[in-house]
Formats: structure tokens, C-alpha cells, sequence
């Protein structure tokens, strides 16, 4: 679905990605695992058009889209929830959510998806009237979630959603990942909890300082010496 | 003072500051998007009147229509200065795009010089604002009552699409933060357009209400009724619409009323206007109704 090949990045200054290739098979979850300021982040930002690619790939439903402006790339099926959650603060749960589908115009079936995203995340129908700067961290994080799946994405991808949440949120939010991929979306996750990101993922690639160094299944991965001493923490 | 001339005063500060709340609203919409400071805003609200002004002279056009002429091509001129100017510059520091602003002022004055000639020119007021009216003894001109309704009428259709549309909610979430607001697939070149389009369409709400009070025009007349407005916009909080709307209206019932109770200062009135831009930076620099934002990059 998502074929990226040879892509270098140049961010600030620094060669950021050194020519990484790396493949997104339809309705799977692959991951990105590596420590900060492996060009993880870099990665995402380039597929969404955030951020110009020097050279390179990066292929979507086999259309290159490199060099497309970011909002034509959300209007083809690409959604991310952004690092940091980025949720509009001053604007309510509702507005956010509806920002989300903002270049839609099927309108009835906006609020079909509404009511999906509701039933995925309850306590954001019961917030929908608040600003979300008042949501708590993992509230935000709910709401950056269901606000990407408002576009209908295809490909979802979703930046550190672990980032400064409490375990057993971190739990809920990856339970979730995994049943909007049995609902049929592919994913990419980047995470610095890699342990929590191979459990769930199809697939998963391992970057360090801008270079793809290992990949694998998340099952071989999670067993492989290197990135067990290096990523998870063990002996 | 009399009951009559202090309401007499009272309507004349709500209309003049009408007009500045129109002109303030471009300001603080285009800060609240850009963070920039469009200096030739007040150049834009003269050439709306110069637009009404030939509108009604050459083509014989009525007022109304004359003015909702000039609100379209002074909107669209608003778009055409945002991207042969500004838009260029959207990466580089602030302070290029400001200094880029004064300049287009500067050539949007001088070029009206050269256009249109420096001699004020008589603008037509028509019949229907020419009349006095008396409520309760009170005697205004009719066009003081009828310009607080035309601006209260584009004030009710900004609010209605800023806080009721999609556009709107696009517009509220580009000024909050752009780069999540391309996430969310907002074409924001287009909402940037939109943006200018509206607040100089309201600027030449506002010229053409000008020009018809006074009722002369000529190509200077922005410099004074753009920089009240901007002190407007930073009295309520400039990047708020609702700011601006009461920073005008505060600043034109303050001026008028300071005129009128002490008639000796008449000659400090701009001065006056200044200093309560000192104080309001002094004392609460995010205005009013205003928010502490975070400086983009």
C-alpha cells in the first residue's frame, strides 16, 4: 500500500534519513521502532508532505507522492495522529473531531463515522461539548486517534501515541490500535515503546541515526539479541 | 451635559467605533493566522473607497451597489497583495514580512497619489443618510444610525462564518496551529485567501461608511483610521475577532467622549488613542479578550 524507497531527508541541516526503504502491506500493522532522534518522526513527517524529501520514494496505492502539498496527501487516505497529540485546545471535541473529516462532504456518512469513533472512545461523547485542552493527557491522545480516523484513512499513521501516558492507558490506546486494524486499516506506528509496538505489529523495521538497520516480523524482532539489549531493556 | 447631547455623543462614539471595529477585524484576523501585522490594511479601507467613489461617479452605480463592488475587488485586491507580497516570504523571519507590510503601504498610498491624485475628493452622500433624525431629542444624522446597521450586519455574517461554517472552524484551526491544521487536509493557502478576502472586504465596509461621514476621500486617508483600528485590535486582543470588535468599539465611544466632556483636549484626540495603546501594552499586553500565543517559528 505505502512503498517508500531510497528516501533521504535533509532536516536543519542534518542528514536525517540516510536512504531508507521500507513497505506497508495493506490491512497490517508495521512499526518503526528506535531511539529519539533515529529520524522516526522525520520519516512520518515526510509521508505526510510535512517535511521535503531530497531524494527519493515514497509511493501510495502506487501514485508517488512525494512533493504533493500535506492536505492532498490527507484527502488520498493518509491520516496521521500527530506526535504530542496536537489537538486544537481552544476548540471543542466536537470541532476537533469534525476538523478531521474537514475535507469531506459526505455529510451522513460523517456522522456515521462520528458515532464510530464514539463507541471506540466513549468518554469522548461525553466530553464532546469541552475544550479539549481540559482533556487529560490520555483524552487528548483518544481524541488525536479518532480525529485521524474521522478522514477514513486508509493508511493511519500515528507518532508516539504512547508518549507520556500512564501503562495502563498505554495498554487501552494499543488494545485500540489493534481493533481498528482488525476493522481493516493499515497502520504505521512509531514508537519509542518498542517492547508494547512488536507485540502488536505484523512487521516491524528498527532505525538508527537515519538508516533502517534490522527488520523483521514482530515476533522475531521481539527475540532478536540486538534489539532486546539495545530497545527493550534486556540483558 | 445634557441628557440629549451626552446620547447624542454616545451614538456618535458606537458609529465611529463601528468603523474602527471593521478595520480592526482584518488586522486581528490576518495576526491571528499569519502573526503578522498588516500595515497596509488602512490602505486597502482607502482604496474600498475610492473604489465606491468611481463606482458611483463613472458608472453611476447606487451606493449599495457601489459598495458591495468595491467590497468584492477590495477583497480580492486583498488576496492579490497577500500572495505578490507576503506570501513569498511565508518561511522567512517575521520581521521581513512586517517590514514587507509597511512597504506595501507605502506603495499602495503613493500609488493612490499617482492614480487618483492628490487633491481630497467630494464623496456623494446619499439622500436617505443625509436626513436628521430625532429619537427622544436626541438629533442624529441618519447615516450615523444606518451605519451602525450595515455594520452590524456584516459583523452578524463575519461571526456567522468564522463560528457556524466549516470554512470558519478551518480558519480557527489554522490560527491555532497551522501544521496540524495541513493534518487535518485544510488547503491552508486557500484559507490564507479567504482570510485577506474577508478582512478587506470589511475594510472597505468601513471605507465607504468613512467617506460617506466625512465625506471626502483622498489617498492619505487610511494612515489615521489604520492605525486607530490596529490600536483597537491590540486593545481587545489582537488574533481575536471578538477582541477587536469591542477594542473598536471601546476606543471610538473613549475618543468621542473625551471630545465632548472635555472639549480643551479636542486637539490631543489621536494622541489620546496612543496612549492607550502604551497603557494597554504596559499593563496587558495580550489585550482585552486576547490569549497568550505561542510565537511561531
Amino acid at each position: 500500500m505505502l512503498k517508500i524507497e531510497d528516501l533521504h531527508v535533509f532536516y536543519g541541516g542534518i542528514h536525517a534519513l540516510k536512504g531508507i526503504s521500507l513497505h506497508v502491506p495493506k490491512s497490517k500493522i508495521i512499526t518503526l521502532i528506535g531511539a529519539n532522534g533515529a529520524g522516526k518522526s522525520t520519516t512520518l513527517r515526510t509521508i505526510t508532505g510535512l517535511v521535503k524529501a531530497k531524494k527519493g520514494s515514497i509511493k501510495f496505492l502506487d501514485e508517488e507522492i512525494l512533493g504533493y502539498p500535506a492536505h492532498k496527501i490527507v484527502h488520498m487516505g493518509i491520516a496521521m495522529a500527530p506526535e504530542g497529540r496536537k489537538v486544537f485546545p481552544n476548540l471543542s471535541v466536537l470541532e476537533n473531531l469534525k476538523l478531521g473529516a474537514y475535507f469531506r462532504t459526505d455529510e451522513s456518512s460523517i456522522e456515521k463515522d462520528l458515532d464510530w469513533v464514539y463507541e471506540l472512545f466513549p468518554r469522548l461523547k461525553e466530553r464532546k461539548k469541552q475544550k479539549a485542552g481540559t482533556l487529560s493527557g490520555g483524552e487528548q491522545q483518544m481524541l488525536a486517534v479518532g480525529r485521524a480516523l474521522m478522514s477514513k484513512p486508509d493508511l493511519l499513521l500515528m507518532d508516539e501515541p504512547s508518549l507520556g501516558l500512564a501503562p495502563l492507558l498505554v495498554k487501552e490506546i494499543f488494545e485500540i490500535v489493534q481493533q481498528i486494524n482488525e476493522e481493516g486499516r493499515t497502520i504505521l506506528l512509531i514508537e519509542q515503546n518498542a517492547k508494547a509496538a512488536l507485540k502488536i505489529a505484523h512487521y516491524g523495521y528498527v532505525l538508527e541515526t537515519g538508516r533502517i538497520i534490522l527488520e523483521g516480523t514482530g515476533q522475531e524482532l521481539l527475540n532478536n539479541e540486538d534489539v532486546k539489549k539495545a530497545y527493550l531493556g534486556e540483558a | 451635559m445634557s441628557w440629549e447631547s451626552f446620547f447624542q455623543n454616545l451614538s456618535n462614539g458606537i458609529s465611529l467605533g463601528g468603523l474602527y471595529a471593521l478595520i480592526a477585524i482584518g488586522y486581528s484576523m490576518v495576526y491571528g493566522i499569519l502573526r503578522l501585522i498588516n500595515f497596509a490594511h488602512g490602505d486597502i479601507f482607502m482604496l474600498g473607497a475610492y473604489i465606491a467613489f468611481y463606482g458611483m461617479l463613472i458608472f453611476s452605480l447606487p451606493w449599495w451597489l457601489s459598495l458591495i463592488v468595491s467590497i468584492i475587488l477590495t477583497a480580492f485586491i486583498g488576496i492579490l497583495i497577500d500572495k505578490g507580497a507576503y506570501k513569498p516570504l511565508r518561511n522567512a523571519p517575521r520581521i521581513s514580512a512586517l517590514i514587507t507590510a509597511i512597504g506595501v503601504s507605502f506603495f499602495l498610498e503613493n500609488l493612490g497619489l499617482v492614480v487618483f491624485g492628490g487633491r481630497p475628493k467630494g464623496f456623494y452622500r446619499p439622500h436617505i443618510f443625509d436626513e436628521i433624525i430625532t429619537i427622544k431629542g436626541v438629533r442624529i444624522l441618519s447615516l450615523t444610525f444606518y451605519s451602525l446597521v450595515i455594520t452590524a450586519i456584516f459583523l452578524v455574517l463575519l461571526f456567522y462564518i468564522v463560528y457556524r461554517t466549516k470554512t470558519g472552524l478551518g480558519m480557527r484551526a489554522v490560527s491555532t496551529d497551522m501544521e496540524t491544521a495541513r493534518l487535518m487536509g485544510i488547503d491552508v493557502d486557500k484559507i490564507i485567501s479567504i482570510t485577506f478576502a474577508i478582512g478587506s472586504g470589511l475594510a472597505a465596509v468601513g471605507g465607504v461608511l468613512w467617506a460617506m461621514k466625512y465625506p471626502q476621500i483622498n489617498p492619505l486617508m487610511g494612515i489615521f483610521p489604520g492605525l486607530k483600528a490596529f490600536i483597537a485590535a491590540v486593545l481587545g486582543g489582537i488574533g481575536s475577532v471578538g477582541g477587536a470588535l469591542l477594542g473598536g468599539f471601546i476606543l471610538g465611544i473613549a475618543e468621542i467622549m473625551l471630545v465632548a466632556f472635555m472639549p480643551q483636549l479636542s486637539g490631543y484626540r489621536d494622541a489620546f488613542a496612543f496612549l492607550i495603546l502604551i497603557l494597554i501594552l504596559l499593563v496587558k499586553p495580550t489585550g482585552l479578550l486576547g490569549v497568550e500565543v505561542k510565537e511561531k517559528a
